[in-house]
């Protein structure tokens, strides 16, 4: 391949060339075996739900299932949404004002997923206990969330997950 | 290098498919150090241990079924109604905790004996990546009777990759096929749960020709300088270890007959349901120490990252530990950290077991931080401040060489009855 200054160059271009068009091929033809471990169309056809509010009285506090995780309704008291309110930013290690975590300030409505490694947490039974802050209480790694169920001790890095909703009339809520 | 065999058969097959020279020359001449200790069971009790789980495995797949709604009760139809069912789930249950059992002995051995060191790098690294393997095979395997701790266990380690910045979450919901762990789930554990014992077979494959180029270490850690050093594999060895295997069996058949669920949870014998979280989910006594590790940081990546880091370092393990000297029977400092760095695991161990409060949360951070420790700071130190005692010229001075100074130092006590 001497014959030219540049002899080796067409080669090596055909050489780059076709392992450039190989590598495309190969990942297009991945690309399939890997997004097929994704949610499928059937699982994300199933992403909402409606909850009739009008079962919930004050104080109590409903679990209903949605996406296959549990989803925590919690008709709150007054005294909890005072306490939720009055916290200060600088306290939260996930801040987020209480306002912004409701749509109707007694109806709180959360994914009951610990976000440290997704257990359920505590605090929806009267019997169970609800951590430091009055909220829910993850038996699996200790972290404690408060009434408006953001982080407040523990593990957990962030606040359980507020999903979208909407209130369809007053007293039906759609999840999802 | 052919051998010689008897029957025309087999010498028609090898000349054309040489399978029985082979195995002649890897099984039986195969020249192995005279001295090995009981210590070098464990190696093949391993793969015995796998090839009991593929086993039963497949055979309690013939009955399995990986659906939400059957999974539970299919594992108690294999229990209750299937001929000798239970016999062979609970040696598969058992298996697994036997085959971990003697994997960890047999690394330790590693450790103590330096077998990872030049020219054996590979080789240990390759015992690494069968460890990996195996956690991820045992991790799923789990998952599959779809009770309380399969599920909740399956939810807590997949969570672990919620941890990585940005593309966590996708990566969490790619995994579960949804948005919990479910079906799909399930779906794509067991069809990984039966592809992944094979792929360790495959790479205990590649472990075995790394071991047959340079051949065992041996409690000395010297190099073999003559064929005085060494014996046939066949029939020294293949008796040993049959003969280890039958104390094993003992072990293992004690469990299985006599105390089948004692390394379970009576958890797992409730079906899965995704809105209750048992109020202790441990993980099965094997990955205790990991766990321990997982929980003793209060940051959620940097608890994930440390607990990889836990493996992570094994693989790095030949170049931390830079002593020339392989035995720790020669390093009297080492000998002191090994056997405190077998103390942790087992602490580790046993924290991982307990609730995350208090005063074991403190132990598993002082346990953790000794564990990294003993290989990033004690060994690298060790490699340069450590006297060794004066090494054996071979393996076979300590005993036919009236080596006065090496009365500590003989070799397994087989070797000293000619």
């Amino acid at each position: 391949m001497a014959e030219t200054q540049q002899g080796e160059t067409r080669r090596d271009f055909l050489y780059i060339a076709t392992a450039a068009v190989g590598a495309v091929g190969a990942g297009s033809a991945i690309w399939p075996l890997i997004d097929q471990m994704n949610p499928a169309a059937d699982v994300l056809a199933l992403s909402s739900i409606e909850f009739d509010l009008s079962t919930v009285e004050p104080g109590m506090a409903v679990t209903v299932k949605w996406r296959g995780k549990p989803v925590f309704v919690r008709y709150r008291t007054p005294e909890e949404i005072t306490s939720a309110e009055a916290v200060p930013l600088d306290e939260l290690p996930d801040p987020q004002t209480d306002a912004s975590r409701v749509q109707e300030a007694k109806y709180l409505i959360l994914v009951g997923v610990c976000t440290h490694l997704g257990c359920v947490p505590l605090g929806q039974k009267a019997s169970d206990p609800r951590g430091d802050y009055g909220g829910w209480f993850c038996p699996c790694h200790g972290s404690h969330y408060d009434t408006s169920g953001r982080i407040r001790k523990g593990p957990a890095p962030l606040n359980l997950f507020v999903p979208a909703y909407e209130f369809v009339s007053d007293t039906t809520v759609r999840i999802g | 290098m052919a051998a010689k065999f008897d029957n025309a058969i087999v010498r028609w097959i090898d000349h054309r498919l040489p399978i029985f020279s082979f195995m002649h020359h890897e099984l039986h001449e195969y020249p192995t150090p005279k001295n090995l200790s009981y210590w070098w069971n464990f190696g093949s009790l391993a793969g015995i241990a796998l090839v009991i789980m593929i086993v039963t495995g497949i055979t309690l797949a013939m009955h399995y079924t990986p659906h939400v709604d059957y999974a539970f009760d299919s594992v108690e139809r294999i229990m209750r109604d299937v001929n000798y069912g239970w016999l062979i789930r609970y040696l598969h249950t058992n298996g697994g905790s036997f085959f971990f059992i003697v994997v960890y002995i047999h690394i330790f051995r590693g450790m103590y004996y330096g077998s990872y060191k030049a020219p054996r790098e590979l080789l240990w690294m390759l015992g690494v990546v069968i460890l990996l393997l195996m956690m991820a095979t045992a991790f799923m395997g789990y998952v599959l009777p779809w009770g309380q701790m399969s599920f909740w266990g399956a939810t807590v380690i997949t969570n672990l990759f919620s941890a990585i910045p940005v593309v966590g979450q996708s990566i969490v919901t790619w995994l579960w096929g949804g948005f919990s762990v479910d079906n799909a789930t399930l779906n794509r554990f067991y069809s990984l749960h039966y592809l992944l014992p094979f792929v360790i077979v495959g790479v205990v494959i590649l472990h075995m020709v790394a071991l047959h180029r340079f051949g065992s270490n041996n409690p000395l850690g010297v190099d073999v300088k003559s064929a005085k050093d060494q014996i046939p594999f066949h029939p020294y060895y293949t008796i040993k270890d049959a003969f280890g295997l039958g104390v094993f069996l003992i072990f293992f058949s004690a469990f299985v007959f006599f105390a089948p669920n004692y390394l379970g949870h009576p958890d797992n014998y409730i079906q899965a349901n995704p809105l209750v979280t048992p109020a202790h989910i441990v993980p099965e006594w094997y990955f205790l120490p990991f766990y321990a590790v997982l929980r003793a940081v209060p940051d959620k990546l940097g608890g994930v990252l440390l607990m990889f880091g836990s493996i992570a370092v094994l693989f790095i393990l030949p170049w931390l530990d830079r002593s020339p000297v392989r035995s720790g029977q020669f390093r009297p400092i080492f000998k002191i950290f090994f056997w405190i760095i077998v103390l942790d695991s087992v602490l580790l161990t046993y924290l991982g077991g307990k609730p995350a409060e208090g005063g074991y949360v403190i132990a598993a951070r002082f346990a953790t931080a000794y564990y990294f420790m003993h290989f990033l700071i004690i060994l690298p130190a060790l490699s340069i401040f450590e006297t060794p005692k004066p090494l054996p010229k071979s393996i076979s001075e300590p005993v036919i060489g009236g080596g006065g100074g090496f009365a500590g130092a003989t070799a397994a006590p087989k070797e000293n009855v000619r």
